[in-house]
């Protein structure tokens, strides 16, 4: 139901025919709480919008484990339900409503649509789309959620104060797992790094990583094979890794798990892979069980038919962080909302062993990054030992001295 | 003086002749300690995931949540042996016996529904729609309120035990995890796991009271995570399993100021006292054991080696 009153009738908008539509339904619901509800605090109803835009997933090598078509989708519909239920017993009603806008359609008319509906959407789009989305004059007073963009500099110098992201950066990522190998002492790498964007990026926060955390990344790697290494894995790779220099750990750079799959049991010494394959610092994994996730795990699987990936995880954090901060200020002003998501106060439930939190310097969810491996968890970062002033969260990815952004002020803390 | 230790010898060995019950999560086994010998004397095979774990009021009959199994078992613990199931609905994880011994109010996690049995007829009397992951279970000592906390809907229900209807839902902090009222029933204690807090509330008002925090040195914060919880009859301590900081905390329930932590397992969730209330005893998840603490001076008495990943403990008198 889309009876927001402050979003679906701003100053000046032209009622649409459809708005039309919702008035009554506006005027039916109110009175309906009104005979039912006498002595419950105020109706509240909040619209969570879902804006994605649908790229299709490169090509790999393998066919085996498609990108599920409701990636994040289902993860946000998970995340609403759950508010849904806290809501009921408040009064407060939660709905969502989407966009998918396909590739060749006009995502930033479909974005303007949904920000006349509601301020809050959890957005599943490209750094570039999600940029032009924040700076759209419709989204001034807009709260978006970044829910699958990793990259560093939307934290950094590319920051906005209107978007949060509970997707973690790729930085948080690499972190975990240069937490891992210290703890190990596999603190000689080298690297293997794909040709596409997004694993130059991720090696480079691998690079990153490594110095932070003292580690010498000795060698870096292209992958430059046309062949169908389903084939001939056997007799390329152990070639390509023979001239590495010595090392304790192979780190893999290839985010649509390309070629990373043939590389197990085929490199010219064995040594424990990381990164794309072999020990992966995810945001979720469906291997996590521990804290509670078990229970997370199941629900999301009798909703969705398949296991939950890291893009639904940041839908779904994202719509419980809308549903906390409306439940606990009882309001759905964003700036109300906003404020109390960025305060001290904040904290959600996030099944990963402790509460999660917002950088307030950037707009960071903090959260511990599971490192899974096929069949479980092998360790949850930040490793112990690795201590911090003032959270031990904020060992993983920029801290607040590191860290560009100005948006959110430069006294947060 | 052979007199009076002899009768010293007696009055020690009737003040301590019962048991300990463990529910073991992931060996689907529960351990039974003997609280004289503080030793294992017998392991039970139950259902998949043994949890909540509780006796009737007269001893005669032990309730045990068989999450896995989708069932409540009933077991005689004279004999060890299974007698019969009740229909418990999905997943029940813990539950609370209504003082009138008759009625069972179960938290079904994976459903978000508490269930109301009767013990007696073994069927279902009601069913009652709360937050998601129902978990903590508390019964007011005259019988007239059965409160469930939700994990991720962050609230304590308070049911109406006559009409099995919501009267009232109160927010409380993250992840709940357990619910005790106090002796008198004039408060409400209901912990908060990820929260890191317990919140006190008063019964009549039903709104919050005192907020009770823990702070170990050299521990974040972040990883004090109350759990389980258990008040002593005298009013004077209430002690709290802090989770991953592996010490129990012991509060003064008249001032809520901690007064001490004590060193225990690792993951520590629940506990059960013995029948004097002298000793308490705590399972410890990870390290699967149980610490046995000697409430005279707070402190620490022995470890007991049970099963894999222990959860729920209760106490019976032989």
């Amino acid at each position: 139901m889309l009876n927001d009153d402050r979003w679906m009738f701003p100053k000046g908008r032209v009622l649409k025919p459809h708005c039309v539509k919702w008035l009554g339904c506006l005027f039916a619901c109110v009175s309906v709480a009104f005979v039912t509800s006498a002595s419950a605090a105020e109706r509240l109803d909040v619209v969570i919008g879902y804006l994605e835009r649908l790229i299709p997933p490169p090509p790999t090598l393998s066919n085996l484990d498609p990108v599920p078509d409701d990636l994040g989708w289902a993860g946000a519909k998970l995340g609403v339900a759950g508010n849904s239920t806290t809501g009921k017993f408040l009064d407060h009603h939660y709905s969502l409503s989407e966009r998918r806008v396909p590739e060749a359609d006009d995502f930033m008319a479909e974005a303007r649509d949904l920000l006349a509906v509601t301020p809050f959407l959890i957005v599943n789009a490209p750094a570039e789309d999600l940029l032009r989305l924040a700076d759209l004059s419709e989204a001034k007073q807009a709260l978006l959620f970044n829910v699958s963009a990793r990259e560093i500099t939307l934290r950094d110098t590319d920051c906005r104060a209107n978007v949060l992201h509970t997707m973690p950066s790729r930085l948080m990522l690499s972190d975990a797992l240069a937490q891992f190998a210290v703890k190990k002492r596999w603190t000689n790498w080298v690297m293997i790094e794909g040709s596409r964007d997004g694993d130059k990026a991720l090696g480079n926060a691998f690079e990153r990583s490594a110095a932070k955390f003292r580690i010498d990344l000795k060698s870096r790697k292209t992958w430059a094979f046309d062949a169908d290494m389903r084939r001939n894995a056997a007799s390329e790779v152990p070639l390509f890794t023979q001239d590495f220099p010595e090392h304790d750990m192979l780190l893999v750079a290839d985010e649509a798990a390309d070629f990373a799959p043939y590389l197990p049991y085929n490199t010219w010494i064995p040594r424990p892979l990381a990164g794309s394959v072999g020990l992966m610092p995810l945001t979720w994994s469906s291997v996590v069980e521990q804290h509670g996730a078990a229970q997370l795990q199941s629900r999301f699987r009798d909703l969705a038919g398949r296991t939950m990936r890291s893009v639904d995880y940041a839908a779904w954090a994202a719509a419980r962080v809308i549903g906390e901060a409306v439940t606990r200020t009882n309001a759905r002003e964003p700036d109300v909302v906003k404020k109390y998501i960025l305060s001290d106060d904040f904290e959600l439930g996030g099944f990963k062993g402790r509460k999660l939190t917002f950088r307030s310097w950037n707009g960071q969810l903090r959260q511990p990054i599971p490192l899974a491996q096929a069949k479980a968890v092998t360790a949850l970062a930040p490793v112990e030992g690795f201590l911090h002033q003032r959270n031990e969260l904020d060992t993983l990815g920029l801290d607040q001295p590191e860290s560009r952004c100005r948006a959110f002020g430069e006294k947060n803390g | 003086m052979v007199r009076i230790a002899l009768c010293f010898w007696l009055t020690a060995t009737s003040a301590l002749a019962g048991e300990i019950w463990v529910s073991n999560e992931k060996d689907d086994t529960i351990s039974v300690i003997d609280e004289a010998t503080l030793e294992v004397v017998r392991t039970i095979e139950v259902g998949e995931r043994p949890r909540g774990i509780t006796f009737s009021k007269d001893y005669k009959r032990l309730y045990l949540c068989a999450s896995d199994s989708d069932t409540v078992q009933v077991i005689d613990p004279v004999t060890g042996k299974i007698l019969h199931d009740l229909p418990s609905g999905e997943d029940p994880e813990q539950f609370i016996l209504h003082p009138d011994n008759k009625h069972l109010y179960i938290a079904n996690e994976d459903d978000a529904i508490a269930t109301v049995v009767d013990v007696e007829s073994r069927k279902v009397v009601a069913q009652i729609d709360v937050g998601i992951e129902p978990e903590g279970m508390a019964v007011s000592p005259d019988g007239s309120f059965a409160v469930v906390t939700s994990e991720t809907t962050n609230m304590a229900h308070w049911i109406d035990t006559k009409s099995q209807k919501i009267v009232a839902n109160t927010l409380v902090d993250q992840r709940p995890r357990h619910a005790e009222f106090t002796k008198d029933g004039d408060e409400l204690w209901v912990s908060a796991e990820i929260g890191g807090t317990i919140t006190v509330f008063d019964t009549d008002k039903k709104s919050e009271k005192a907020k009770i925090n823990f702070e170990i040195k050299g521990i974040h914060p972040d990883r004090v995570q109350p759990v389980g919880f258990e008040m002593t009859a005298d009013g004077k301590y209430v002690f709290v399993a802090l989770g991953p900081a592996n010490h129990v905390a012991v509060v003064d329930p008249k001032t809520y100021q901690v007064l001490d932590y004590i060193l225990v397992g690792r993951r520590v969730w629940h506990m059960a006292f013995n029948g004097d209330q002298s000793r308490l005893f705590t399972t410890n998840g990870v390290s699967g054991d149980v610490t046995v603490i000697d409430v005279s001076n707070l402190k620490p008495l022995k470890t007991i080696k049970v099963g894999r990943f222990p959860w729920g403990a209760a106490y019976r008198p032989t």
